[in-house]
């Protein structure tokens, strides 16, 4: 039972981290049927944006401090959506109205063109650590202190921080995009783009709004993983990048709570099958493989995910 | 029917970005040494290595190391008549791009030898071109014992390529010593073993098991965890109600460091031991304060304590080379000259150096010298014969050697 527990934290932390850069996906696939793959660089951007707020400030007296936390993901955020903004504007605004094929090739390119980017220079900047190489991430003292334990169960700090920065960033998300107007013209603009153009909404900032959401979740996936993980790398958003988007096609893609919901499905799964599958076919090397056997399960039973994806065809 | 030609699209879109991010090879080429005005005809020394990526640590010591060999060479014309160059490739630590690099060397008709690689898994898909083009092939680090001996090293030994020799020893030796340093020097007899599923890492963790077991010790579980992973907090949570006295870790630093200061973070304080491919500082530096008292066995003596040694490391640091020599370097250094040796012989009235490649294969066997590890020499299955290990202790956030002894 305490394996059980112990596990089902595992899992939720974990899919706590695909919850929060899925939804980046899940916003943008909403609005323009775009698959954005550069999104999991997105997370590598808020990562590197968080440890070079660190280098600047606190670096120089090794300070650890908490109030550090908030301008850390302040600077992230800020990296992030910066990125994401010139993404939009130059790689994918000019490709609006050509062939989907088109967009999806070029963000794999944006993809390669940012990981290799910061594989490359991030070094040459005076200070700065190489890049080709892991960077240890400033570990903040409240965040990653010793693991809190109950009954037996540990639970590590920075999983707790995950599992609190995906629960406020959830809420507010909910709230901007059911209570407020940008977020009703974001609904709008998802249902059809043509009609809510003429309602008076204007659609490309509408898009750069949907950018900035992703790209802000995504920095503070970015931060919390440099916590938990202790080290950042130019690669960490290849694979993060390509389980979120599974957890947004597991929850339905295009669908916000979706999202969220496949990212901690996923999560546990993952935890799940290392401890339960018996057998060779069972452990920690075979859980990306179970995850991707239940997502198969999942499009053949139910094409619309879990949730159901919530995009009108416009076909 | 557009929503599924575009899933379609993804999909293979998607299988070509895999491809993509594993090919493309980031060549780094640089000419050896002085040319003395004698010289006319060149040979090339080829490294193969991981020059880019989590691993280029250990490559990039590896091909300053040879680089230095190369120009030593040059300066005191070992070879009469021939200028030697260096024609380093990255292997991005890949098995594919491995074998793109070793197909690229093996096409260049001046291409002699090569010292290389540092993954096991990679030496096993660049053997078969180098041996087919005859060129000699040493790793300064390849620790898989089938690399020399074929699949059943231990009962079975059948040497695949005559073209393969290594400076370093096996994991046939260093599992094993690993596992008599953890029963009795250390005196645990509860051991979890993790492995990542590579050659080394696999390979490692095997050996490991069967002496610790004939030792009289138990493996309370055995697991294993994917190359690529950051998150290991599922398999430690499940590792850790079998209550190990220590973790036996196959693989390398990259996911080792992570996999002990999740480990000590999740409450599991024992101390992770590992073979050669975590003993870099960078393992210090991603497993954090936690690392304290983790383990890893090396092949050879540390470099510094060496007196055979000295000559190499001054060198190196004369030489002005920006990274360190790192775990390897010495040995590349061994390899290089094994195969500069070598060339003494099949070059001498060589007219080309492609001519040359069987000539030196064969003068492999008898070359033997007082290399910086030691004596150099090899078996007949191209394997060292220098068999002494050190196991190394994180002390103050250093790797310190805790105990060097020859394995009988």
């Amino acid at each position: 039972m305490e394996l059980f527990v112990q596990q089902l934290v595992n899992g939720l932390s974990l899919g706590a981290l695909y919850a929060l850069i899925a939804v980046g996906y899940t916003v943008v696939y909403g609005i323009i049927q775009l698959i954005n793959f550069a999104h999991g660089e997105i997370f590598m951007i808020g990562a590197f944006g968080a440890l070079t707020t660190w280098l600047l400030l606190g670096s120089a007296s090794s300070n650890t401090s908490v109030w550090l936390l908030p301008v850390m993901l302040i600077g992230g955020i800020l990296a992030a959506v910066a990125v994401a903004l010139l993404m939009e504007r130059f790689a994918y605004r000019p490709l609006r109205n050509a062939p989907r094929l088109a967009p999806l090739i070029t963000a794999i390119g944006v993809s390669i063109f940012l990981q290799e980017a910061v594989r490359l220079f991030y070094g040459d900047i005076p200070g700065f650590p190489d890049a080709k190489l892991a960077i240890p991430f400033p570990q903040i003292d409240v965040v990653t202190g010793p693991a809190v334990v109950i009954g037996g169960v540990v639970i590590q700090r920075a999983a707790i921080f995950t599992l609190l920065a995906l629960t406020v960033s959830a809420v507010c998300l909910f709230i901007f995009v059911n209570r407020t107007r940008l977020g009703r013209a974001m609904q709008a603009t998802s249902q059809d783009p043509d009609t809510a153009r003429l309602m008076g909404i204007n659609v490309d900032r509408i898009i750069m709004v949907a950018f900035v959401l992703g790209a802000a979740l995504a920095a503070v996936a970015g931060l919390a993983h440099g916590l938990r993980y202790t080290n950042i790398d130019f690669r960490m958003g290849f694979l993060a990048g390509l389980k979120a988007f599974t957890a947004a096609v597991l929850g339905g893609i295009g669908n916000i709570a979706g999202a969220v919901v496949g990212g901690l499905v996923l999560g546990v799964v993952e935890a799940m099958v290392t401890t339960y599958i018996p057998g060779q076919f069972g452990g920690s090397a075979w859980k990306d493989v179970w995850a991707f056997v239940i997502l198969i399960l999942v499009l053949v039973f139910r094409p619309q995910g879990l949730l159901g994806a919530r995009v009108v065809d416009r076909a | 029917m557009r929503t599924q030609r575009l899933v379609a699209a993804g999909a293979t879109l998607l299988a070509a970005t895999l491809a993509f991010s594993a090919c493309g090879t980031r060549s780094n080429t640089s000419s050896g040494g002085s040319s003395s005005g004698t010289s006319t005809k060149v040979a090339k020394i080829g490294v193969i290595a991981p020059l880019s990526g989590d691993l280029s640590a250990l490559g990039l010591g590896i091909k300053n190391s040879v680089d230095l060999a190369v120009k030593q060479a040059n300066d005191q014309n070992a070879v009469p008549g021939w200028k030697l160059e260096l024609d380093a490739q990255d292997d991005q630590a890949t098995p594919d791009v491995g074998k793109n690099a070793a197909t690229k060397l093996a096409g260049d008709d001046q291409v002699v030898g090569v010292v290389g690689t540092l993954n096991s898994s990679v030496s096993l898909s660049v053997q078969p071109v180098l041996g087919a083009a005859n060129i000699v092939q040493v790793s300064p680090a390849n620790t898989n014992p089938t690399l020399t001996k074929g699949a059943d090293p231990a009962n079975n030994p059948k040497r695949p390529y005559k073209t393969y020799f290594r400076t370093c020893t096996t994991d046939l030796v260093q599992g094993p010593f690993a596992a008599r340093y953890l029963y009795n020097t250390a005196g645990l007899k509860k051991v979890a073993t993790i492995h990542d599923k590579k050659a080394y890492g696999q390979g490692l963790v095997a050996a490991f098991s069967d002496e610790f077991k004939k030792l009289g010790g138990t493996i309370t579980d055995a697991e294993t965890v994917n190359p690529d992973d950051k998150d290991f907090s599922t398999v430690v949570s499940k590792v850790k109600p079998t209550s190990p006295q220590a973790i036996y870790y196959g693989g390398e630093y990259p996911q080792a460091g992570p996999l002990s200061q999740q480990a000590k973070a999740a409450g599991l304080n024992v101390p992770v031991m590992v073979g050669d491919g975590i003993y870099d500082p960078n393992y210090i530096k991603l497993a954090g304060k936690t690392s304290e008292g983790d383990l890893a066995t090396s092949v050879g003596a540390p470099t510094e304590s060496l007196a055979s040694a000295k000559a190499f490391v001054d060198g190196y640091q004369a030489a002005g080379y920006k990274e360190a020599y790192a775990a390897y370097g010495a040995y590349s250094y061994d390899a290089a000259n094994a195969i500069i040796n070598a060339l003494k012989t099949s070059l001498k009235s060589a007219s080309d150096a492609k001519s040359a490649r069987s000539a030196t294969v064969e003068a492999m066997p008898s070359v033997s010298f007082d290399g910086a590890t030691g004596k150099v020499a090899f078996d007949p299955y191209g394997d060292s014969v220098t068999r002494v290990l050190t196991v190394y202790k994180v002390t103050g956030g250093a790797w310190k050697p805790a105990k060097t002894e020859e394995f009988k």
